[in-house]
């Protein structure tokens, strides 16, 4: 499945490669020459070089076929321009756009965006966050997306609430590595019972996530 | 002479400040924003409007020019997109009932056109002169 990446840099090599890694085949579209050289010799991934809020170069990316259209360039007016034209004269259903202004998240949305994200707005909610509303208050991706780390929120009624570290089954690949209870962090071990309230650090392998998350949350969250 | 409007100009270059300093002189209250304020520069000295320097693709920007109190808003900053941004801000948010944007690219205006923005393309504009004017020439000639 297609997906068009249009914007720049390092953000745009680590979209790339975890699209490749989960089977899409992504079309990159940078401004930069240098870079797009750089790019075509790192990922196996084609790359264009332009202006990806043209309609001539949405078009030879293979906008029609595409299944997301994801827009991260700095600048706010270019993300939106190639997110509408995409989804206007190329009926692509899905498409991503970066905010840099955190007030034109908001913006996007009513202009049909399908999801607008904000850097700051998303910085800014980890340090306000105080208990999460859901239970995965947040995954981050690191080593290029070959460990995640979820911080999940227990609650009464979940598998591994009352149970102690050695009754869990963690299956392979998968480690609590922090409870974080009240103002209290510890590295849990064996003996160690999980509360209601509790707060976990789940360190995982792509593969083991889904089979943590249902051995800790009773279901894939 | 018409009712006097409230009219926003975004982008004070070579379109924006012509538009600004015809509105002005016209009677109508302008507010012109331009990123950099070097750019007023381009304002007559008649011109009776007011400046605001910032960003306009950011909505605090165009708070500050009193959008949602304006009768018209024109995009006529040198980049399209940002025209295009502007212009969908100032009707959607904004509340304004005619906007108007600049685009320079042909294929962009087309789409534009059809998400019912009101586009002036300078370069279809001189295109077509220049075509017409040629097919005129052609015509008049004997074959």
């Amino acid at each position: 499945m297609k997906t068009i990446i249009i914007g720049g840099g390092k953000v745009v090599y680590f979209l790339a490669k975890v699209f490749i890694s989960k089977g899409y085949e992504p079309v990159i579209i940078d401004q930069d020459k240098d870079e797009c050289l750089w790019l075509s010799q790192q990922l196996k991934a084609v790359v264009l070089h332009g202006d990806g809020s043209r309609p001539s170069l949405l078009e030879e990316a293979g906008a029609r076929e595409a299944v997301a259209v994801l827009a991260v360039t700095p600048r706010d007016q270019d993300n939106l321009v190639a997110c509408q034209l995409a989804a206007k004269m190329f009926g692509v259903s899905r498409t991503l756009a970066l905010v840099n202004d955190p007030e034109n998240q908001e913006v996007f949305h009513r202009l049909g965006v399908s999801v607008a994200f904000s850097t700051t707005h998303i910085m800014a909610t980890l340090i306000e966050q105080q208990a999460g509303l859901e239970e995965v208050v947040n995954l981050l991706p690191v080593a290029q997306g070959k460990v995640t780390v979820t911080e999940l929120l227990l609650h009464q009624g979940l598998p591994s609430v009352g149970r102690t570290m050695q009754e869990l089954d963690m299956p392979a690949g998968s480690l609590i590595g922090a409870v974080i209870r009240g103002e209290q962090v510890t590295v849990p071990r064996g003996p160690d019972r999980l509360q209601d309230g509790d707060r976990l650090l789940l360190i995982s392998t792509p593969e083991s996530y889904g089979p943590a998350l249902r051995c800790l949350m009773g279901k894939e969250v | 002479m018409p009712k006097s409007l409230f009219i926003v100009v975004v982008g004070c270059g070579r379109l924006g400040s012509f538009l600004a300093n015809g509105l002005s002189k016209q009677g109508h209250n302008v507010v012109v924003v331009d990123r950099r304020e070097e750019a007023f520069a381009e304002l007559s000295v008649e011109f009776s409007g007011f400046k605001v320097v910032g960003d306009a693709v950011e909505s605090e920007t165009l708070r500050k020019a009193r959008t949602a109190d304006a009768d018209c808003l024109i995009a006529a900053a040198e980049e399209d997109n940002v025209n295009l941004m502007v212009a969908q801000v100032g009707k959607e948010v904004f509340g304004v009932k005619r906007v108007i944007a600049r685009v320079a690219e042909p294929a962009r205006e087309l789409a534009y056109r059809q998400l019912n923005i009101e586009t002036v393309s300078p370069t279809s504009l001189a295109g077509d002169r220049v075509l017409m004017s040629l097919a005129q020439t052609a015509g008049e000639r004997p074959s």
